[in-house]
């Protein structure tokens, strides 16, 4: 088998790529140019449909980076299209494009469905409104599939841990030596370190993230606002014993925060899992004073509710802070059939850990600054309890903000989850995660670029496809 | 004011004594001292060995005393042997009548940090020089980070909407999104890889300590000024719009001020005020971004033997950084408050 080229039989389009990329480039910065030196457009409104030419020079330039823009999108897609026909033939591309097709079609499902009934979805369908927020959401699910579809053993090319001889640093596109029969027969993106693929461990490494990042957020927020909202609706001494409280945490720098948290010394104290066995509780308390808060005057709808809710979550929450043969082992061994790898919980209650304060802040600020408006004065007047009042009517009006930094913080976990890897603590060594990754790269990176970059490229991608998608949402829910 | 003051300067130093007897419990958690005894005595002792090696190194009494001796509030210990007297404040094994002369409380207070496993040398020193190296990299990183970000983020912020302003978000909404690690690495495979690099810069920061240049010193300031900047730009540029839609600003626009002297005199003041508040508190993620650089580039200052020392389980030194570190952020956020006050006449402390 030859090695393969980067772009095989599609090799006729790169000109075109450079070509449309450039001119992209050049409009922009003339686009910004002209934006600054030229005046404003005076703001004369066209009533109706009434036509208007493009005159100003600036209006000219926003036409120049719009078509360059489509020009670039169709080339890239050109090169997606080829790639996905030809496969192999066109090179490393085409064979990543080819490999990833079951989340193309997901994808193209997701947006064409959405986009129909955008009309309906609410806040979701705002977001197809926006340039940005698609861009956004696109990059997220993107890796939200992969993530999922690589759990399956869907787009991976060969197993993440497998070493394969004579593969050791080998660049993208080698040939493996003696492939067996159905066995794809190259390492798109090269081998690392221990000979191992680097595309599958990329592929791999995006499943690491989405099954921790988005939970760990979650909690996060479940106990932020647990304890957010009581802050800032109460204040007085509560108050200022959780903001002490959490500014302690705040004041500690992260990194030696997980130093502290991460060595084996410390998870066989069993430390971790004790702070899990609070962290995960938060949930438990939301729920249970959510549905109490609104059934408290209809008893046996409350007492359906809360058992309905509480009791398949105290369940899981006692089958996943258990662990035999560790210091916190409640349940006997063969009830517990979810067991969680000591690894993935102390990063995952770590990350919690770390973020929950500031959700606590964001929360706090925001009872503040609700409690003082006329419908709260309206709930306090028809004799409503304070839970109530925090749970149905400040939380509901602070979602928009909430779901913003919702956004904005499954990124910073991200990088958070990133970090850990980084340096190595708390993930197993051979764990595919994107942070181990990159440290394993980075460690010959002046002669080897490969095994590095793409993991980092990949981080980059979905942080930064979530930043605009928090960006898109905070914009579209400013307009209402 | 003073006493506004006097009553944050309390709080921080109670924010302080808790937060290192938080880090003193962990580093002193049995564990912990078991793989001390160890790495000290040898790897192949029994339990009794361990817990006769801690009692005689004073590490066998309770976190509360123990804590109180590392501070230098409570005297440390002594311990009568049969060939002499040891403690916390005695250098090796001394006759009853030369340890009656050493001074019998000797914790942080006093200035005596302790001694560093791993280098083998006086952690007071070792943590000083260290420290001067990260502030060299740290005081060049915010020489770059905020006049860049306060640049970009009054440029985008004066006209909201406009191109600039969209095309400058975005920019920062990149470099918010690439963290250090990976800018770093996509720095050193663009910069200085020998195969396809264009071979700028050099990859390894290690001799930046002694001799810094442009050529070693420079991407280590770039990458945490790049992953920071983002962030205070995006508060700059909220900041300024916010100052822009004032009524103050329409009126001058109304009596005809130009636009740039519009930005310059009347809103650019107000406008910064809020991302001071932003610098000041962004100083925790700084040391974040500090202790990935300085380990990617090997840049041996505060953050690398914060790794080094947490790695190799260096209670002394791993205590004297948690100290320092969360002293610099405790004072950041002092200042940060203050200056706040400070610089916004409209917020009264009664």
């Amino acid at each position: 088998m030859d090695p393969l080229s980067w772009t095989g039989q599609i090799a006729f389009l790169t000109p075109f790529l450079l070509l449309a990329l450039g001119l992209l480039a050049l409009s922009i910065l003339v686009w910004m140019l002209i934006s600054i030196l030229v005046p404003e457009n005076r703001a004369i409104q066209n009533n109706g449909d009434s036509l208007r030419l493009s005159s100003s020079p600036r209006d000219f330039a926003a036409q120049a980076v719009k078509i360059s823009f489509i020009g670039t999108a169709v080339v890239v897609l050109a090169y997606l299209l080829l790639g996905l026909a030809l496969g192999t033939n066109a090179g490393i591309f085409g064979a990543l494009a080819q490999r990833f097709l079951p989340v193309w079609i997901v994808l193209v499902l997701l947006f064409a469905l959405s986009i129909g009934f955008k009309r309906d979805l609410g806040l979701y369908g705002k977001l197809f409104d926006s340039p940005i927020g698609m861009i956004g959401f696109a990059l997220v699910m993107f890796w939200v599939f992969t993530g999922v579809f690589g759990a399956f053993d869907m787009i991976i090319t060969h197993d993440p841990l497998a070493q394969l001889s004579g593969l050791k640093n080998k660049v993208p596109g080698t040939p493996l030596r003696n492939p067996e029969d159905g066995e794809f027969q190259w390492y798109l993106l090269g081998g690392d370190n221990l000979a191992r693929d680097v595309f599958s461990r990329m592929v791999k490494g995006a499943w690491e993230v989405v099954r921790i990042a988005p939970l760990a957020t979650l909690f996060a927020f479940m106990a932020g606002i647990t304890l957010g909202l009581p802050a800032g609706y109460f204040g007085g001494r509560l108050d200022t014993l959780l903001s002490f409280l959490a500014n302690l945490i705040l004041a500690f720098p992260v990194i030696l925060l997980f130093y502290l948290l991460v060595t084996p010394e410390i998870v066989a104290t069993g430390l971790p899992q004790y702070m899990a066995a609070v962290l995960f509780a938060f949930p438990l308390v939301f729920f249970a004073v959510l549905i109490n808060a609104r059934f408290r005057t209809q008893p046996e709808k409350n007492y359906l509710w809360l058992g309905a809710v509480l009791v398949p979550m105290l369940i899981l929450y006692l089958l996943v802070v258990s662990d035999p043969g560790s210091m916190l082992d409640i349940l006997p061994a063969a009830l517990d059939v979810i067991d969680i790898p000591g690894g993935i919980l102390v990063v995952f209650v770590s990350v919690v850990f770390v973020n929950s304060p500031t959700v606590f802040r964001i929360v706090r600020g925001l009872a503040m600054d609700i409690k003082t408006r006329d419908y709260v004065a309206a709930a306090q007047t028809r004799g409503e309890r304070p839970w109530y009042i925090m749970l149905w009517e400040v939380l509901p009006n602070a979602r928009g903000p909430l779901i913003v930094d919702f956004c904005l913080r499954i990124g910073y976990t991200t990088i958070l989850l990133g970090t850990l890897g980084f340096f190595g603590l708390g993930l197993p060594p051979e764990s595919p995660d994107w942070g181990s990754t990159i440290n394993e790269g980075r460690k010959l990176l002046s002669i080897y670029l490969h095994p590095a970059l793409p993991p980092a490229i990949a981080l980059l991608s979905l942080v930064l496809g979530l930043n605009l998608l928090a960006d898109g949402l905070r914009e579209e829910s400013l307009k209402d | 004011m003073g006493l506004f003051i006097l009553r944050r300067t309390g709080v921080m130093i109670l924010t302080a004594l808790c937060l290192t007897f938080i880090v003193f419990t962990l580093t002193n958690l049995y564990p912990n001292l078991e793989k001390l005894a160890k790495t000290q005595g040898n790897f192949r002792m029994t339990d009794e060995a361990v817990s006769s090696w801690l009692a005689k190194n004073g590490y066998s009494q309770p976190m509360a005393v123990k804590y109180g001796q590392w501070l230098g509030v409570l005297p440390g210990w002594t311990l009568e042997g049969e060939d002499g007297t040891t403690g916390r404040c005695i250098n090796g094994t001394v006759s009853p009548s030369e340890a009656a002369e050493a001074s019998s409380f000797c914790g942080i207070l006093q200035g005596d940090w302790g001694h560093s496993t791993v280098l083998q040398k006086d952690v007071a020193s070792v943590v000083w020089q260290r420290l001067g190296y990260t502030l060299r990299l740290m005081g060049w990183v915010l020489l770059l980070m905020v006049p860049s970000a306060l640049i970009i983020g009054v440029l985008a912020g004066m006209r909201e909407g406009s191109v600039t302003d969209r095309s400058l978000s975005t920019v920062s909404i990149l470099s918010t999104a690439t963290p250090e690690y990976v800018s770093g690495v996509v720095f050193i495979a663009i910069f200085t890889s020998s195969t396809v690099g264009l071979k700028w810069f050099k990859g390894s920061a290690t001799a930046a300590t002694e001799n810094p240049t442009f050529e070693n010193f420079f991407l280590p300031v770039l990458t945490i000024a790049l992953y920071g900047m983002g962030y205070i730009a995006r508060m700059t540029r909220a900041s300024m719009t916010e100052v822009m839609t004032a009524q103050y600003i329409r009126t001058a626009r109304l009596k005809g001020v130009s636009f740039p002297k519009i930005v310059l005199k009347h809103a650019l003041r107000n406008a910064l005020i809020a991302p001071f508040t932003v610098i000041m508190l962004q100083f925790p993620w700084l040391l974040n971004g500090v202790v990935i650089v300085e380990t990617l580039f090997n840049y041996k200052g505060f953050g690398w033997i914060l790794v080094q020392a947490a790695g190799n389980n260096d209670i002394e030194l791993l205590l004297a950084i948690s100290v320092v570190s969360v002293f610099v952020v405790l004072l950041t956020q002092l200042i940060s408050d203050i200056g706040y006050v400070f610089l916004n006449p409209r917020i009264r402390i009664s």
